[in-house]
């Protein structure tokens, strides 16, 4: 009895290391040559793992790329950059585990990440406590800068944290005047996966679709966990819905808009930067064509600032693609790298003791030329630079169909 | 238009998908009284198994048609080989211990095998896209019926009726009644129980895997974490119908999986109850179904009052 008991206990440790070295083998370090000077380490939080892993290898190449371009360059004397990617699974909770033990590590001078609007807010306190910067280059909550009152009176919660991201409140009406004005669809159904994102951008999506003049003929609310969005679905086509504006990201997206199509509505499915990822349209199936989502920022391969950028990504050998917020990554990084320089060209060529806080504040006044155009922050950490772009499936492909400013 | 046919089809077809899984639950408490929180996983094994045939066994562009038992056999394959080397090392060891013992092993085991999946089978770190039947979606008055779901129509019927069969009138059927009786006074009489208790283990893994196929064909793809929200349904499902009766375990799942889709359909259209009628309250609801049956037949729809044999 003894004996078995013991080999029962064996089995279940053996089980659980297991678990742990599955975790730890993807802990990711891609180590830089050390040239010398002073090695600071540029934090990354992203979904490494699970369903939005796809952009969150994105971010974390980008800015991998970011650092090693700026160790290549010795843009900053003395100073070796590395990075260190962090695991969030997409969960506020892995987010702020994170977020402690990026702090905990001395070296950590700067924080990329995370992708979720629902992670920052997990981490923003941990970080600002800490006086460590964070810059965020896919938040699109507007409340993580602006406070929860944002639609009303604006204050910034936190002055350690950054985006370099456009936030919902210029996307939601973005997408709504773009569905109102140029697809011409006065009826609409939202759906919402009650996620601090999704539902943040059916929100400023409904406000502005209904000051237009368009109707919301229904609203569902989903739950992120399932795949069955058949009764949904019902719904939606007996709604006589034109389009379905979606708050939420791919995972669920994909499936949405196929089990939509597959119950006879034939109609699109619009969505924000969360859906705007090569998956949606390999989950989506065939249906998908014709899908719309709004990204921030214009095409990244348009822009003549990202054609360098896109060269030396390719060139760098990622086994995965930058993903819709690569550019973004790089420039938030590239703030970090910024800033830094900045802090050191003061202080004689050295790094200063209390070099977090030095970097936050050199990050708001931080001003280049980056991946996606001009990078500069605001009074509340949002980036200066507003821009959107609509993108529709086609042939298995998202193509670019207008770039724009929303304009009040 | 009166979309209450459509939502009901749905319904029925979420709830098969539930009864599939259920059964495993039920046939293992029935027997051991071991709740097999691991069953989730069985199910999302067999989903592998049968992308993997699929994948790296049959020939690029295998019609479907031909592709699909071969499929359903490498499911199986994979999950009751799991199953049964569950049973063998992680839970007959534990067989005489107190009861937490199992339930706890069993917990690891899932996330041992949710893990597993994730890191060692290629590209399974996000949502794995499975093969779809071709051809369009079928008509029935005002009731469309999605191709991939003819499979499910067609498996869990046929499924229940050969477990009926099996378990009511073979031999080792009846052992498995005689077992979930009494174990002790079963051996006694000359049933082979640890047979029993690894049959019982297969049998319910071959469910899970035929479901896990459904599964694949209804939402077309597949990923690491599919077994775990379905399982605990299909656990509700078990406990709806009455843990330890299969036909129980069916019931069960057809009910739950039309309250479901009905609670998202149409709760909101009750005047006032409009934040509560989304698809995702549906599991609120689904649950609150749960406790009003327990609390009217605690033993279940289906299930019978027997002495707790602890």
């Amino acid at each position: 009895m003894r004996q078995r008991s013991l080999i029962a206990i064996t089995a279940a440790l053996s089980a659980g290391a297991l678990t742990l070295t599955a975790c730890g083998s993807r802990d990711s370090g891609d180590k830089s040559s050390d040239s010398g000077g002073t090695v600071v380490t540029i934090g990354v939080d992203a979904p490494l793992t699970g369903d939005l892993s796809a952009l969150g290898l994105g971010i974390k190449n980008s800015v991998d790329l970011a650092a090693k371009t700026a160790n290549k360059k010795k843009y900053v004397d003395g100073v070796t950059f590395k990075v260190v990617a962090k695991d969030d699974q997409a969960q506020p909770s892995s987010g702020q585990q994170n977020a402690t033990a990026l702090v905990a590590d001395k070296s950590v001078i700067g924080v990329v990440g995370p992708l979720n609007s629902s992670v920052a807010e997990s981490m923003q306190k941990v970080f600002d406590d800490a006086k460590l910067v964070e810059v965020s280059p896919a938040n699109t909550n507007p409340a993580l800068t602006q406070g929860t009152n944002w639609a009303t009176s604006k204050a910034r919660t936190y002055k350690s944290y950054f985006r370099t991201a456009t936030t919902d409140a210029i996307q939601g009406p973005f997408a709504a005047q773009y569905v109102f004005n140029d697809a011409k669809k006065k009826k609409v159904f939202v759906i919402d996966d009650k996620k601090t994102y999704g539902a943040g951008l059916a929100g400023t999506f409904t406000t502005e679709f209904k000051k237009l003049g368009g109707q919301v003929v229904g609203t569902q609310h989903i739950n992120p966990d399932t795949k069955d969005f058949s009764a949904v679905a019902t719904q939606v086509k007996n709604s006589g819905a034109e389009a379905v504006y979606y708050g939420g990201e791919y995972p669920q997206a994909g499936p949405l808009s196929k089990q939509i199509k597959a119950a006879g509505a034939k109609i699109p499915l619009i969505g924000g930067d969360g859906i705007y990822a090569d998956d949606f349209i390999k989950l989506g199936g065939a249906s998908a064509t014709g899908d719309l989502a709004t990204s921030v920022g214009a095409p990244v391969e348009t822009l003549d600032s990202a054609k360098e950028f896109v060269a030396n990504y390719k060139a760098g050998g990622y086994k995965e693609e930058y993903g819709a917020y690569g550019g973004y990554s790089y420039d938030s990084a590239w703030s970090i790298i910024e800033a830094v320089k900045k802090v050191v060209d003061d202080n004689g060529g050295k790094l200063p003791d209390d070099a977090r806080a030095k970097v936050t504040a050199a990050v708001q006044n931080v001003s280049f030329d980056g991946v996606t155009g001009k990078v500069s922050f605001d009074e509340f950490g949002d980036a200066t630079n507003k821009q959107l772009t609509v993108y529709a499936v086609e042939n298995g492909a998202w193509k670019a169909v207008k770039s724009g400013t929303y304009a009040g | 238009m009166n979309e209450l046919p459509q939502q009901l089809v749905n319904g029925l077809l979420l709830g098969s998908m539930y009864g599939l899984v259920a059964i495993g639950y039920t046939m293992v408490y029935g027997i051991v009284q071991l709740i097999n929180f691991a069953h989730g996983e069985i199910f999302m094994t067999g989903a592998f198994g049968a992308l993997t045939v699929y994948l790296y066994i049959l020939p690029d562009g295998t019609s479907m048609m031909i592709a699909l038992p071969l499929m359903l056999v490498g499911a199986v394959l994979v999950s009751v080989t799991i199953a049964v080397g569950a049973e063998r090392f992680a839970y007959r060891p534990l067989r005489n211990a107190p009861r937490l013992a199992p339930l706890i092993t069993a917990i690891g085991l899932s996330l041992a095998l949710q893990q597993a999946v994730w890191a060692w089978y290629p590209n399974a770190t996000s949502a794995i896209v499975f093969p779809q039947i071709e051809g369009g979606p079928f008509k029935i008055g005002s009731v469309t019926i999605q191709t991939g779901d003819i499979f499910l129509f067609i498996a869990a019927p046929i499924s229940m009726a050969i477990l009926g069969y099996f378990v009511m009138k073979t031999r080792t059927g009846r052992g498995m009644q005689a077992t979930a009786q009494d174990p002790d006074t079963a051996k006694l009489m000359g049933v082979n129980t640890d047979r029993i208790i690894v049959i019982a283990f297969a049998l319910g893994a071959t469910f899970a895997a035929v479901g896990a196929v459904a599964y694949g064909l209804k939402y077309g793809q597949i990923d690491f974490k599919m077994g775990f929200l379905l399982g605990l349904k299909a656990f509700t499902a078990a406990v709806l119908g009455g843990i330890g009766n299969i036909y129980g375990a069916m019931i069960g799942g057809l009910v739950l999986g039309v309250a479901e889709t009905l609670a998202t359909a149409y709760i909101a259209d009750i005047p006032g109850m409009d934040k509560f009628g989304s698809n995702a309250w549906a599991d609120v609801w689904a649950f609150v179904l749960l406790i009003l049956v327990l609390l009217f037949r605690p033993q279940g729809l289906l299930g019978e009052r027997v002495a707790d044999r602890a």
